[in-house]
Protein backbone atom coordinates (compact mmCIF):
# COMPACT_ATOMS: atom_id res chain seq x y z
CA UNK A 1 0.00 0.00 0.00
CA UNK A 2 2.76 2.40 0.98
CA UNK A 3 4.68 1.50 -2.17
CA UNK A 4 1.72 2.32 -4.39
CA UNK A 5 1.28 5.66 -2.66
CA UNK A 6 4.97 6.48 -3.06
CA UNK A 7 4.95 5.46 -6.73
CA UNK A 8 1.91 7.67 -7.35
CA UNK A 9 3.62 10.62 -5.65
CA UNK A 10 6.82 10.08 -7.60
CA UNK A 11 4.90 9.83 -10.88
CA UNK A 12 3.30 13.23 -10.22
CA UNK A 13 6.61 14.84 -9.23
CA UNK A 14 8.40 13.29 -12.20
CA UNK A 15 5.74 14.34 -14.68
CA UNK A 16 5.82 18.00 -13.70
CA UNK A 17 9.64 18.12 -13.48
CA UNK A 18 9.99 16.51 -16.90
CA UNK A 19 7.42 18.87 -18.39
CA UNK A 20 9.27 21.92 -17.08
CA UNK A 21 12.57 20.82 -18.54
CA UNK A 22 10.93 19.80 -21.80
CA UNK A 23 9.80 23.42 -22.18
CA UNK A 24 13.30 24.75 -21.50
CA UNK A 25 14.81 22.62 -24.24
CA UNK A 26 18.11 20.87 -24.62
CA UNK A 27 21.24 22.54 -25.96
CA UNK A 28 19.66 25.84 -27.00
CA UNK A 29 21.11 29.26 -26.45
CA UNK A 30 19.33 31.06 -23.57
CA UNK A 31 16.23 33.00 -24.44
CA UNK A 32 16.68 36.78 -24.18
CA UNK A 33 13.77 39.21 -24.43
CA UNK A 34 15.50 42.35 -25.65
CA UNK A 35 18.94 43.12 -27.00
CA UNK A 36 19.72 45.46 -24.12
CA UNK A 37 19.67 42.73 -21.49
CA UNK A 38 22.60 40.37 -21.67
CA UNK A 39 22.60 36.97 -19.97
CA UNK A 40 24.85 36.74 -16.89
CA UNK A 41 27.00 34.23 -18.73
CA UNK A 42 28.11 36.74 -21.37
CA UNK A 43 29.05 39.36 -18.78
CA UNK A 44 31.05 36.84 -16.77
CA UNK A 45 32.84 35.49 -19.84
CA UNK A 46 33.68 39.02 -21.00
CA UNK A 47 35.02 40.13 -17.62
CA UNK A 48 36.98 36.91 -17.17
CA UNK A 49 39.09 37.66 -20.22
CA UNK A 50 39.17 41.44 -20.16
CA UNK A 51 39.60 42.33 -16.50
CA UNK A 52 40.76 39.27 -14.59
CA UNK A 53 42.95 37.66 -17.30
CA UNK A 54 42.00 34.17 -16.16
CA UNK A 55 41.74 31.45 -18.80
CA UNK A 56 39.33 29.14 -16.95
CA UNK A 57 35.93 30.81 -16.58
CA UNK A 58 34.72 28.31 -13.94
CA UNK A 59 37.66 29.25 -11.72
CA UNK A 60 36.95 32.95 -12.04
CA UNK A 61 33.30 32.39 -11.09
CA UNK A 62 34.08 30.13 -8.14
CA UNK A 63 36.85 32.29 -6.70
CA UNK A 64 36.02 35.83 -7.75
CA UNK A 65 32.42 36.46 -8.77
CA UNK A 66 31.08 33.98 -6.23
CA UNK A 67 34.02 34.00 -3.86
CA UNK A 68 31.85 34.55 -0.81
CA UNK A 69 29.97 31.34 -1.67
CA UNK A 70 33.26 29.48 -1.73
CA UNK A 71 34.20 30.81 1.70
CA UNK A 72 30.86 29.53 2.99
CA UNK A 73 31.37 26.20 1.31
CA UNK A 74 34.77 25.69 2.90
CA UNK A 75 33.19 26.58 6.24
CA UNK A 76 30.48 23.96 5.71
CA UNK A 77 33.15 21.37 4.96
CA UNK A 78 35.00 22.34 8.15
CA UNK A 79 31.77 22.04 10.14
CA UNK A 80 31.08 18.59 8.70
CA UNK A 81 34.55 17.42 9.76
CA UNK A 82 33.91 18.77 13.27
CA UNK A 83 30.51 17.08 13.42
CA UNK A 84 32.01 13.78 12.25
CA UNK A 85 34.65 13.88 14.95
CA UNK A 86 32.19 14.73 17.71
CA UNK A 87 29.56 12.19 16.66
CA UNK A 88 32.05 9.35 16.45
CA UNK A 89 33.80 10.30 19.69
CA UNK A 90 34.19 7.67 22.34
CA UNK A 91 36.69 7.07 25.05
CA UNK A 92 39.08 4.93 23.14
CA UNK A 93 41.37 2.53 24.92
CA UNK A 94 43.70 2.04 21.99
CA UNK A 95 44.15 5.35 20.28
CA UNK A 96 45.50 5.15 16.77
CA UNK A 97 45.10 1.42 16.48
CA UNK A 98 43.02 0.23 13.57
CA UNK A 99 41.37 -3.10 13.15
CA UNK A 100 42.62 -4.84 10.04
CA UNK A 101 41.36 -8.13 8.71
CA UNK A 102 44.75 -8.98 7.21
CA UNK A 103 47.80 -6.87 6.51
CA UNK A 104 48.65 -5.81 2.99
CA UNK A 105 51.24 -7.74 0.99
CA UNK A 106 54.66 -6.29 0.25
CA UNK A 107 53.68 -5.64 -3.38
CA UNK A 108 50.86 -3.35 -2.23
CA UNK A 109 52.97 -1.54 0.35
CA UNK A 110 55.97 -0.84 -1.88
CA UNK A 111 53.72 0.00 -4.83
CA UNK A 112 51.79 2.56 -2.83
CA UNK A 113 55.01 4.03 -1.44
CA UNK A 114 56.06 4.51 -5.08
CA UNK A 115 52.72 6.02 -6.12
CA UNK A 116 52.16 8.35 -3.17
CA UNK A 117 54.60 11.16 -4.18
CA UNK A 118 53.29 11.06 -7.75
CA UNK A 119 49.68 11.43 -6.56
CA UNK A 120 50.55 14.37 -4.29
CA UNK A 121 52.50 15.99 -7.14
CA UNK A 122 49.50 15.59 -9.46
CA UNK A 123 47.23 17.18 -6.89
CA UNK A 124 49.58 20.12 -6.43
CA UNK A 125 49.84 20.53 -10.21
CA UNK A 126 46.06 20.53 -10.54
CA UNK A 127 45.51 23.29 -7.98
CA UNK A 128 48.46 25.46 -9.03
CA UNK A 129 47.22 25.46 -12.63
CA UNK A 130 43.60 25.94 -11.63
CA UNK A 131 43.27 29.24 -13.46
CA UNK A 132 44.73 27.93 -16.72
CA UNK A 133 43.33 24.46 -17.23
CA UNK A 134 40.47 22.32 -15.86
CA UNK A 135 40.99 21.77 -12.17
CA UNK A 136 41.48 23.87 -9.12
CA UNK A 137 41.59 23.85 -5.37
CA UNK A 138 38.78 21.40 -4.77
CA UNK A 139 39.95 18.85 -7.34
CA UNK A 140 43.61 19.07 -6.31
CA UNK A 141 42.74 18.81 -2.61
CA UNK A 142 40.62 15.73 -3.21
CA UNK A 143 43.41 14.11 -5.25
CA UNK A 144 45.89 14.69 -2.39
CA UNK A 145 43.41 13.23 0.10
CA UNK A 146 43.13 10.16 -2.17
CA UNK A 147 46.91 9.74 -1.92
CA UNK A 148 46.71 9.78 1.88
CA UNK A 149 43.87 7.25 1.67
CA UNK A 150 46.12 4.92 -0.33
CA UNK A 151 48.85 5.14 2.30
CA UNK A 152 46.36 4.60 5.15
CA UNK A 153 44.99 1.50 3.45
CA UNK A 154 48.39 0.03 2.62
CA UNK A 155 50.15 0.56 5.97
CA UNK A 156 48.19 -0.47 9.03
CA UNK A 157 50.25 1.69 11.39
CA UNK A 158 50.50 4.74 9.16
CA UNK A 159 49.13 7.71 11.05
CA UNK A 160 48.44 11.33 10.19
CA UNK A 161 49.21 13.96 12.79
CA UNK A 162 46.02 15.70 13.83
CA UNK A 163 47.95 18.73 15.02
CA UNK A 164 49.62 19.08 11.61
CA UNK A 165 46.25 18.84 9.84
CA UNK A 166 44.80 21.49 12.14
CA UNK A 167 47.72 23.87 11.53
CA UNK A 168 47.61 23.46 7.74
CA UNK A 169 43.85 23.93 7.70
CA UNK A 170 43.86 27.01 9.92
CA UNK A 171 46.68 28.68 7.99
CA UNK A 172 44.89 28.06 4.69
CA UNK A 173 41.64 29.44 6.09
CA UNK A 174 43.40 32.53 7.46
CA UNK A 175 45.06 33.08 4.08
CA UNK A 176 41.70 32.96 2.31
CA UNK A 177 39.96 35.35 4.69
CA UNK A 178 43.01 37.61 4.99
CA UNK A 179 43.48 38.03 1.24
CA UNK A 180 39.77 38.71 0.99
CA UNK A 181 39.95 41.38 3.70
CA UNK A 182 42.98 43.03 2.07
CA UNK A 183 40.58 44.03 -0.69
CA UNK A 184 38.99 46.49 1.73
CA UNK A 185 42.31 48.21 2.40
CA UNK A 186 42.61 49.14 -1.25
CA UNK A 187 39.25 50.78 -1.21
CA UNK A 188 37.34 47.94 -2.80
CA UNK A 189 35.10 45.11 -1.67
CA UNK A 190 35.72 41.74 -0.14
CA UNK A 191 37.95 39.65 -2.45
CA UNK A 192 38.67 42.63 -4.69
CA UNK A 193 41.74 42.11 -6.82
CA UNK A 194 44.72 44.29 -5.81
CA UNK A 195 47.62 42.62 -7.61
CA UNK A 196 48.72 43.04 -11.20
CA UNK A 197 46.73 40.73 -13.45
CA UNK A 198 49.50 39.95 -15.97
CA UNK A 199 48.81 38.42 -19.36
CA UNK A 200 46.30 35.77 -20.29
CA UNK A 201 47.50 32.14 -20.18
CA UNK A 202 50.55 32.98 -18.09
CA UNK A 203 51.26 31.02 -14.91
CA UNK A 204 51.55 34.27 -12.91
CA UNK A 205 48.31 35.85 -14.00
CA UNK A 206 44.92 36.54 -12.55
CA UNK A 207 46.00 38.56 -9.50
CA UNK A 208 44.81 36.99 -6.24
CA UNK A 209 42.91 34.08 -7.83
CA UNK A 210 45.82 31.55 -7.84
CA UNK A 211 46.71 32.46 -4.23
CA UNK A 212 43.17 31.83 -3.03
CA UNK A 213 42.82 28.61 -4.99
CA UNK A 214 46.08 27.27 -3.55
CA UNK A 215 44.79 28.07 -0.04
CA UNK A 216 41.51 26.28 -0.85
CA UNK A 217 43.50 23.28 -2.11
CA UNK A 218 45.46 22.94 1.13
CA UNK A 219 42.30 23.41 3.21
CA UNK A 220 40.26 20.82 1.31
CA UNK A 221 43.14 18.32 1.37
CA UNK A 222 43.54 18.68 5.15
CA UNK A 223 39.80 18.43 5.81
CA UNK A 224 39.16 15.37 3.65
CA UNK A 225 42.22 13.59 5.03
CA UNK A 226 40.79 14.27 8.48
CA UNK A 227 37.43 12.75 7.48
CA UNK A 228 39.04 9.59 6.12
CA UNK A 229 41.36 9.22 9.10
CA UNK A 230 38.53 9.63 11.61
CA UNK A 231 36.28 7.11 9.89
CA UNK A 232 39.09 4.58 9.34
CA UNK A 233 39.96 4.69 13.02
CA UNK A 234 36.37 3.91 13.94
CA UNK A 235 36.41 0.44 15.43
CA UNK A 236 33.11 -1.32 15.69
CA UNK A 237 32.48 -4.38 17.81
CA UNK A 238 34.20 -6.72 15.43
CA UNK A 239 33.12 -10.17 14.50
CA UNK A 240 35.91 -11.15 12.16
CA UNK B 1 26.69 10.58 -34.31
CA UNK B 2 29.16 8.35 -32.48
CA UNK B 3 29.11 10.66 -29.48
CA UNK B 4 25.32 10.55 -29.49
CA UNK B 5 25.23 6.74 -29.43
CA UNK B 6 27.87 6.76 -26.68
CA UNK B 7 25.73 9.13 -24.62
CA UNK B 8 22.68 6.87 -25.05
CA UNK B 9 24.66 3.80 -23.93
CA UNK B 10 26.01 5.69 -20.91
CA UNK B 11 22.53 6.88 -19.92
CA UNK B 12 21.18 3.32 -20.12
CA UNK B 13 24.10 2.12 -18.00
CA UNK B 14 23.38 4.82 -15.43
CA UNK B 15 19.71 3.86 -15.08
CA UNK B 16 20.59 0.17 -14.89
CA UNK B 17 23.20 0.81 -12.18
CA UNK B 18 20.80 2.90 -10.09
CA UNK B 19 18.05 0.27 -10.31
CA UNK B 20 20.58 -2.40 -9.33
CA UNK B 21 21.79 -0.29 -6.40
CA UNK B 22 18.25 0.08 -5.08
CA UNK B 23 17.16 -3.53 -5.55
CA UNK B 24 20.31 -5.36 -4.39
CA UNK B 25 20.08 -6.88 -0.91
CA UNK B 26 23.85 -7.11 -0.41
CA UNK B 27 24.83 -3.55 0.52
CA UNK B 28 28.45 -3.96 -0.63
CA UNK B 29 27.29 -4.65 -4.20
CA UNK B 30 24.88 -1.71 -3.98
CA UNK B 31 27.72 0.62 -2.96
CA UNK B 32 29.86 -0.54 -5.89
CA UNK B 33 26.88 0.19 -8.15
CA UNK B 34 26.72 3.76 -6.82
CA UNK B 35 30.43 4.02 -7.66
CA UNK B 36 29.59 2.97 -11.23
CA UNK B 37 26.90 5.68 -11.35
CA UNK B 38 29.49 8.28 -10.37
CA UNK B 39 31.98 7.00 -12.96
CA UNK B 40 29.39 7.16 -15.77
CA UNK B 41 28.33 10.59 -14.53
CA UNK B 42 31.89 11.84 -14.75
CA UNK B 43 32.20 10.67 -18.39
CA UNK B 44 28.85 12.36 -19.14
CA UNK B 45 30.09 15.62 -17.59
CA UNK B 46 33.12 15.45 -19.85
CA UNK B 47 30.93 14.90 -22.93
CA UNK B 48 28.70 17.81 -21.83
CA UNK B 49 31.78 20.10 -21.91
CA UNK B 50 32.26 20.42 -18.16
CA UNK B 51 35.81 19.14 -17.49
CA UNK B 52 36.10 20.81 -14.06
CA UNK B 53 33.01 19.05 -12.77
CA UNK B 54 34.15 15.77 -14.34
CA UNK B 55 37.44 15.91 -12.39
CA UNK B 56 35.65 16.61 -9.12
CA UNK B 57 33.07 13.89 -9.62
CA UNK B 58 35.72 11.33 -10.59
CA UNK B 59 37.77 12.05 -7.47
CA UNK B 60 34.97 12.44 -4.92
CA UNK B 61 32.19 10.20 -6.21
CA UNK B 62 34.28 7.25 -7.29
CA UNK B 63 37.01 7.21 -4.66
CA UNK B 64 36.03 8.95 -1.43
CA UNK B 65 32.26 8.29 -1.23
CA UNK B 66 32.72 4.61 -2.09
CA UNK B 67 35.46 4.10 0.48
CA UNK B 68 33.51 5.84 3.23
CA UNK B 69 30.45 3.65 2.51
CA UNK B 70 32.63 0.52 2.52
CA UNK B 71 34.13 1.43 5.90
CA UNK B 72 30.64 2.00 7.31
CA UNK B 73 29.46 -1.37 6.01
CA UNK B 74 32.47 -3.06 7.58
CA UNK B 75 31.65 -1.44 10.88
CA UNK B 76 27.93 -2.23 10.82
CA UNK B 77 26.13 -4.86 8.79
CA UNK B 78 26.49 -6.17 5.27
CA UNK B 79 23.10 -7.55 4.27
CA UNK B 80 20.09 -5.29 4.03
CA UNK B 81 17.50 -7.46 5.79
CA UNK B 82 19.74 -9.02 8.41
CA UNK B 83 18.25 -6.82 11.10
CA UNK B 84 14.79 -7.74 9.87
CA UNK B 85 15.63 -11.42 10.35
CA UNK B 86 16.91 -10.66 13.84
CA UNK B 87 13.59 -9.14 14.66
CA UNK B 88 11.75 -12.24 13.45
CA UNK B 89 13.94 -14.46 15.60
CA UNK B 90 13.38 -12.19 18.58
CA UNK B 91 9.62 -12.15 18.12
CA UNK B 92 9.57 -15.95 17.71
CA UNK B 93 11.48 -16.36 20.95
CA UNK B 94 9.03 -14.26 22.86
CA UNK C 1 21.52 15.77 -35.36
CA UNK C 2 20.07 17.63 -38.32
CA UNK C 3 16.97 15.56 -39.01
CA UNK C 4 13.86 16.06 -36.91
CA UNK C 5 13.64 12.30 -36.43
CA UNK C 6 16.09 12.45 -33.54
CA UNK C 7 14.54 15.53 -32.01
CA UNK C 8 12.96 13.80 -29.06
CA UNK C 9 16.00 11.68 -28.37
CA UNK C 10 17.78 14.91 -27.44
CA UNK C 11 15.72 14.98 -24.29
CA UNK C 12 17.14 11.62 -23.20
CA UNK C 13 19.64 13.30 -20.90
CA UNK C 14 16.93 15.23 -19.06
CA UNK C 15 14.77 12.11 -18.88
CA UNK C 16 17.57 10.04 -17.43
CA UNK C 17 18.48 12.66 -14.85
CA UNK C 18 14.86 12.92 -13.65
CA UNK C 19 14.49 9.13 -13.67
CA UNK C 20 17.64 8.59 -11.61
CA UNK C 21 16.43 11.22 -9.15
CA UNK C 22 13.08 9.46 -8.81
CA UNK C 23 14.73 6.05 -8.32
CA UNK C 24 16.85 7.49 -5.52
CA UNK C 25 13.80 9.14 -3.90
CA UNK C 26 11.93 5.83 -4.09
CA UNK C 27 14.75 4.11 -2.22
CA UNK C 28 14.84 6.86 0.40
CA UNK C 29 11.07 6.66 0.97
CA UNK C 30 10.37 2.93 0.82
CA UNK C 31 13.44 1.09 2.09
CA UNK C 32 13.70 0.15 5.75
CA UNK C 33 17.46 -0.09 6.10
CA UNK C 34 19.23 3.12 7.13
CA UNK C 35 22.21 2.45 4.86
CA UNK C 36 19.89 1.92 1.90
CA UNK C 37 18.30 5.30 2.64
CA UNK C 38 21.71 7.01 2.59
CA UNK C 39 22.54 5.25 -0.69
CA UNK C 40 19.25 6.51 -2.12
CA UNK C 41 20.04 10.08 -1.08
CA UNK C 42 23.44 9.92 -2.77
CA UNK C 43 21.75 8.66 -5.97
CA UNK C 44 19.39 11.67 -5.83
CA UNK C 45 22.48 13.87 -5.56
CA UNK C 46 23.96 12.36 -8.74
CA UNK C 47 20.77 12.84 -10.74
CA UNK C 48 20.38 16.43 -9.60
CA UNK C 49 23.96 17.31 -10.55
CA UNK C 50 23.46 15.88 -14.05
CA UNK C 51 20.22 17.88 -14.41
CA UNK C 52 21.88 21.19 -13.49
CA UNK C 53 24.93 20.71 -15.74
CA UNK C 54 22.69 19.72 -18.66
CA UNK C 55 20.79 23.01 -18.28
CA UNK C 56 23.89 24.98 -19.28
CA UNK C 57 24.81 22.89 -22.30
CA UNK C 58 24.76 24.48 -25.74
CA UNK C 59 24.97 22.41 -28.91
CA UNK C 60 28.35 22.80 -30.59
CA UNK C 61 29.72 24.78 -27.67
CA UNK C 62 33.15 24.31 -26.12
CA UNK C 63 34.24 24.14 -22.51
CA UNK C 64 34.49 27.62 -20.93
CA UNK C 65 38.29 27.80 -21.00
CA UNK C 66 40.17 30.43 -23.01
CA UNK C 67 43.16 28.25 -23.84
CA UNK C 68 45.59 29.37 -26.58
CA UNK C 69 43.85 27.13 -29.14
CA UNK C 70 40.50 28.90 -28.79
CA UNK C 71 39.56 30.74 -31.99
CA UNK C 72 37.42 33.39 -30.33
CA UNK C 73 34.21 32.81 -32.26
CA UNK C 74 32.82 29.48 -31.09
CA UNK C 75 30.00 29.60 -28.56
CA UNK C 76 30.80 28.61 -24.99
CA UNK C 77 28.85 26.43 -22.60
CA UNK C 78 27.31 28.29 -19.65
CA UNK C 79 29.92 28.21 -16.83
CA UNK C 80 27.60 29.22 -13.96
CA UNK C 81 25.82 25.84 -13.50
CA UNK C 82 29.21 24.17 -13.61
CA UNK C 83 30.49 26.36 -10.79
CA UNK C 84 27.36 25.64 -8.75
CA UNK C 85 27.64 21.89 -9.29
CA UNK C 86 31.32 22.01 -8.33
CA UNK C 87 30.21 23.38 -4.98
CA UNK C 88 27.33 20.93 -4.68
CA UNK C 89 29.46 17.83 -5.17
CA UNK C 90 31.90 18.76 -2.40
CA UNK C 91 29.06 19.67 -0.02
CA UNK C 92 27.31 16.40 -0.93
CA UNK C 93 30.35 14.48 0.22
CA UNK C 94 30.27 16.30 3.56
CA UNK C 95 26.57 15.52 3.97
CA UNK C 96 27.12 11.84 3.17
CA UNK C 97 29.98 11.62 5.65
CA UNK C 98 27.91 13.11 8.48
CA UNK C 99 24.93 10.86 7.64
CA UNK C 100 27.14 7.77 7.70
CA UNK C 101 28.66 8.79 11.02
CA UNK C 102 25.14 9.04 12.45
CA UNK C 103 24.43 5.56 11.06
CA UNK C 104 27.54 4.19 12.80
CA UNK C 105 26.52 5.86 16.04
CA UNK C 106 23.00 4.39 15.85
CA UNK C 107 24.43 0.94 15.17
CA UNK C 108 26.70 1.25 18.19
CA UNK C 109 23.71 2.02 20.36
CA UNK C 110 20.90 -0.14 18.99
CA UNK C 111 22.71 -2.92 17.09
CA UNK C 112 20.24 -2.68 14.27
CA UNK C 113 19.76 -0.53 11.19
CA UNK C 114 16.14 -1.53 10.67
CA UNK C 115 14.28 1.74 11.20
CA UNK C 116 11.13 0.17 12.68
CA UNK C 117 13.25 -1.19 15.51
CA UNK C 118 14.73 2.19 16.41
CA UNK C 119 11.74 3.66 18.21
CA UNK C 120 12.96 5.29 21.38
CA UNK C 121 14.13 8.81 20.72
CA UNK C 122 16.31 9.00 23.81
CA UNK C 123 19.87 7.81 23.34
Amino acid sequence: MKKILVLLLLAVVGFYTAETFFDIGFGKAPFVKSSEIKPVKDVYLHQTVQELKVANAVTSIVVNFRGFDTLGEVTVLFLSVTALGSILYKKRHHVGERSVLFSASSIVTSGSKLLFPAIVLLGAYVFIHGHLSPGGGFQGGVIIATGFLLMLLAYENYSVSHKGLAIVESLAGITFAGVGLLGFMNGGTFLQNFLATGTLNDLFSGGIIPIIYIAVGFKVAAELTGVIYTVLNEKGEQHG
Amino acid sequence: MMAFILILILLALMIAASVYAVRQKDLLYAVIATGIISLVLSILFYLLQAPDVALTEAAIGVALTTIIFVITIRNTVRMEDESDKNKNIKSAAK
Amino acid sequence: MDSTYFQYLDYAVYGTAVLVMLIGLYAALVKKSLLKIVIGLSIVDSGLNLLIVTLGYIKGGTAPIFSPGYNGTQAMVDPIPQALVLTAIVIGFGVTAVALSLVIRLWRHHHTLYIDEIKNLKW
